[in-house]
């Protein structure tokens, strides 16, 4: 109990005084997840709303295999993505193993399922009338997705945080591809483990407690846009 | 008067069903066209027709003689025309912000959009409400956003799709006058879908009785209820006699309607010149021999001829001709009783009490 | 419609112009060093000091990997890594045998010590013979928690068994838990059980743990650390100048002085010897 105390305490050193090393990681992991969600966000929207939009054959397939896809264990993710790159893998001439392309890379493939997912569901929840309203009020096609976008503004925005929320706390994945390397690829997740293996419970303290502030954060966000009302 | 929308050979088949089929249908300038039917009947897909919402199996849509058929044609084509449903399907955000966007899809902005948002919300009055949340507005409020959307784009043909239906009886009387008065002042060409009678009657100048995606009968409010085309209209518009007169006359607690040659006395309101509709329930009316001593409280008999007499099972339908077309019901016993026979001659009389009246703006 | 083709191409540029800052200063290949190495090294902090010092001077970047040893070699032997630092003499050899390996040079060596809770059930502490102490633990039924993930400490762990006699799998007392040593001790401290453990890790995890040294000093619990570069004749894409640059490093002189101080400040006593140029019978007495 004692070594949980002292370590909160020092925690706190560490975070008040914005130790660097402590920063620095908490910056790049940003970088990295946000970077990643940033891609999922192009990809995972785009396509959860032509899907949603859209009927075509075998669509009821397509939206099952993005189901199963917003559930995919982050660690077998990780572990097909190290494969990929292996300097004798397929992608191996990229050369980007143990770096950070690698790990937005893994998380990109963690995150743009559930996002295209939730927005998937987010376009789908639109009154099916309101497509032809936008078109009845004279707007092309191109008008009508925005306007639908917009209109689902929130869910999306809750798709993203999710998206994020899955990659800012994933370890399995970033270690395999980051390789957890000081200062190159150290995420908080990979230092928080590195940290409390090597007994260094005050720096791995500080680190989670910023991985919770984030994962408030985000919660705060999805309660808010679950809890609004719908338009009539 | 103008043809400006006319559908030739129009067929909607969807799933392997035929759900529209009108060889020709011509709307002008000005017309209000009510369809009305029951579910299923087709009035929503023929809507959605032409006004291009939905694609045409076949056949084609002819706006102001043009065909619309390329994508460019369909796109030109729904921004001179809008639609309002019977939800009001606003967008997430201020009343403004919704009646604005139609005008923004189309490219104006700035004060011009300004000026036009302005004047709708004046016209429909919820100009109080211009920077209210989409979300908290009660029904009949939202509904109104939803016309002054659509009139805020200066349509040249607006389309409805049962657009009182969800809401209860004082807020649709309310609507309903507020856009009759806005009809009236801008004479735009409506073509309206409903379940509502009343409400047909008191905005149109035509009705289109629709039954498995094909017009039985399209033709006056009057004529449509008085001449069913055949028994399914005749059984959707109901078998009671509508009349269309002017008011002649005005004491404190009747009027005396003219119809035809005819008049007949009401209860209720109104003011001498005004066009009104009179509705007479076939079980109000009496008949009996010309020679009988009836007496009855009825100010209103009248002389005429009898018609077609029809079974309905408990009871009968009898038309009469007697300075106006009149329908009865009576009872099988009755009938025999007076030994009620086609071309027979005999007295019809109705309580003044028993007659309802509305008025009646759009001539 | 122009519109909307600028947004959607604002985006793409965004997309692309927030990946780059986020890879910083990309690496031509031929700089980057994968160095393979063990939980163990890698938790003492001994890299944390020579890597900077190695990559300042020679400009390589070195990407440490820290796994097993047996994790460690198996990728060297796929090529996966230019250079490896372990500590699994008989799984070296091996290695060595199988034409993986150019050099294998002796760096520096620490030792082992057998770890239990202070009430010491199995009555080992003070024993000479870390064989014999294993027999005790083994016909007390006490519990030995084993970190069963190939690694160095794993099969010195192994070895000890074997000279003990003693069979192990499938035993009740014997779990393992297939994770580093960090977490390993943790668990042990946790339900109180016998381990083995490098002197390093222990004496940076002590002052959490209340795991007492019960057994120390026997020859067999000697930790021998060679650096190994991988052999580029079967690996063509393996840094080859780099592993040898950074084997050249680690046995020269300057490290090696570097290896004798480490550690003396913190715990009051080295945690690595420097052995460069020995001869392995030689360690130890």
């Amino acid at each position: 109990m004692d070594i949980i105390l002292e370590g909160i305490r020092q925690a706190f050193i560490l975070l008040v005084t914005f130790d660097p090393e402590v920063m620095g990681i908490t910056w790049f992991s940003l970088k990295v997840s946000g970077t990643a969600t940033f891609i999922s966000l192009f990809i995972g929207m785009s396509v959860g709303t032509v899907v949603a939009l859209t009927q075509f054959p075998g669509r009821k397939f397509v939206v099952s295999l993005i189901n199963t896809g917003m559930a995919l264990p982050p660690v077998v993710v990780g572990l097909f993505v190290t494969i990929f790159l292996w300097r004798n893998g397929p992608l191996g001439f990229l050369e980007i193993l143990y770096t950070p392309a690698a790990m937005i890379l893994a998380q990109a493939v963690i995150a743009t399922p559930i996002v295209m997912g939730i927005s998937l569901a987010a376009m789908q929840q639109l009154p099916k009338k309101l497509r032809l309203q936008i078109l009845a009020l004279g707007a092309t096609r191109l008008q009508m997705v925005r306007i639908l976008i917009r209109e689902a503004r929130l869910p999306l925005l809750a798709a993203v945080m999710a998206g994020f929320g899955g990659v800012i706390s994933e370890v399995g994945a970033s270690i395999m591809v980051g390789g957890n390397i000081k200062g190159y690829t150290r995420v908080l997740t990979t230092a928080t483990v590195m940290e409390t293996s090597r007994g260094n419970f005050d720096i791995a303290i500080a680190l989670g407690i910023i991985l919770l502030l984030f994962a408030y954060m985000i919660n705060l966000v999805l309660t808010y846009v679950q809890q609004r009302e719908r338009p009539r | 008067m103008k043809k400006i929308l006319e559908a030739k050979n129009l067929k909607v088949i969807r799933g392997g069903s035929l759900l529209v089929d009108v060889p020709g249908l011509e709307i002008f300038e000005g017309d209000t066209l009510s369809l009305i039917g029951p579910n299923g009947a087709g009035k929503t897909t023929l809507l959605q027709a032409l006004s291009y919402l939905m694609k045409p199996s076949a056949g084609a849509i002819l706006f102001r003689g043009q065909a619309v058929g390329t994508e460019q044609r369909i796109l030109e084509y729904r921004r001179r025309l809008a639609m309002v449903f019977q939800e009001p399907l606003l967008f997430d955000t201020t009343v403004f912000g919704n009646v604005v966007s139609g005008l923004k899809i189309r490219g104006t902005g700035g004060a011009e959009a300004r000026r036009i948002v302005e004047a709708q919300l004046e016209r429909f009055g919820i100009s109080h409400l211009w920077d209210r949340s989409a979300k908290t507005l009660s029904g009949g409020e939202a509904q109104r956003a939803s016309l002054a959307r659509a009139f805020a784009v200066s349509p040249e043909i607006l389309f409805l799709d049962e657009p009182f239906a969800a809401l209860d009886p004082p807020t649709r009387e309310s609507i309903v006058t507020v856009l009759e008065k806005v009809l009236a002042e801008t004479k735009t060409t409506t073509i309206m879908a409903t379940h509502d009678r009343n409400e047909a009657l008191r905005l149109s100048n035509r009705i289109a009785v629709m039954e498995a995606g094909r017009i039985a009968q399209i033709d006056r409010p009057a004529v449509i209820m008085n001449r069913p085309v055949d028994e399914f209209v005749a059984s959707f518009v109901g078998t009671e006699t509508i009349l269309e007169g002017e008011v002649r006359g005005v004491n404190e607690t009747a009027l005396m309607v003219r119809v035809n040659e005819s008049e007949i006395e009401v209860v209720g309101k109104g003011k001498p010149g005004e066009r009104v509709v009179l509705f007479i329930r076939p079980e109000n009316v009496t008949l009996s021999i010309p020679d009988g001593n009836v007496k009855t409280s009825a100010r209103n008999v009248f002389r005429g001829r009898i018609g077609r007499i029809v079974p309905l099972g408990l009871f009968h339908r009898v038309e009469i001709s007697c300075g106006f077309p009149l329908v009865a019901y009576v009872t099988t016993h009755a009938l025999e009783d007076l030994a009620l026979k086609e071309g027979m001659e005999v007295t019809a009389s109705v309580k003044a009490t028993a007659i309802h009246v509305i008025r009646k703006s759009i001539p | 419609m122009k519109r909307d083709f600028a947004s959607i191409i604002m985006f793409a540029l965004l997309a692309i112009l927030f990946v780059f800052p986020a890879t910083t200063a990309a690496q031509p290949a031929q700089k980057n060093v994968i160095l393979a190495t063990t939980t163990s090294t890698q938790d003492s902090g001994l890299l944390d000091v020579l890597l900077p010092i190695f990559e300042k001077k020679t400009g390589y970047f070195v990407k440490t990997i820290a796994v097993g040893s047996g994790q460690a070699m198996a990728m060297g032997a796929k090529g996966e890594a230019d250079v490896l630092l372990v500590h699994s003499p008989a799984a070296e050899k091996k290695f060595m045998a199988d034409g993986n390996g150019v050099e294998r040079r002796l760096v520096m060596h620490n030792d082992y010590i057998i770890l239990g809770p202070p009430a010491d059930p199995a009555k080992i502490k003070g024993m000479k013979m870390a064989s014999e102490a294993f027999k005790k633990i083994a016909a007390t039924g006490s519990i030995f928690m084993s970190r069963g993930d190939n690694s160095g400490t794993n099969a010195k762990e192994k070895d000890i068994w074997k000279a003990a006699g003693v069979k192990v799998e499938g035993e009740k007392w014997y779990q393992q838990t297939g994770l580093g040593m960090g977490q390993t001790l943790a668990v042990a401290a946790e339900k109180k059980t016998y381990t083995l453990a490098d002197r390093g890790t222990y004496l940076a995890l002590k002052k959490n743990l209340g795991l007492d040294i019960l057994v120390e000093g026997d020859g067999i619990l000697l930790n021998i650390y060679h650096v190994i570069e991988v052999n580029p004749k079967k690996w063509p894409k393996a840094n080859f100048a780099g592993g040898k640059a950074f084997g050249d490093f680690m046995v020269s002189k300057e490290t090696q002085d570097i290896i004798k101080t480490f550690g003396v400040d913190k715990f009051g006593s080295p945690l690595f010897f420097p052995d460069a140029g020995k001869k392995e019978e030689a360690l130890g007495q």
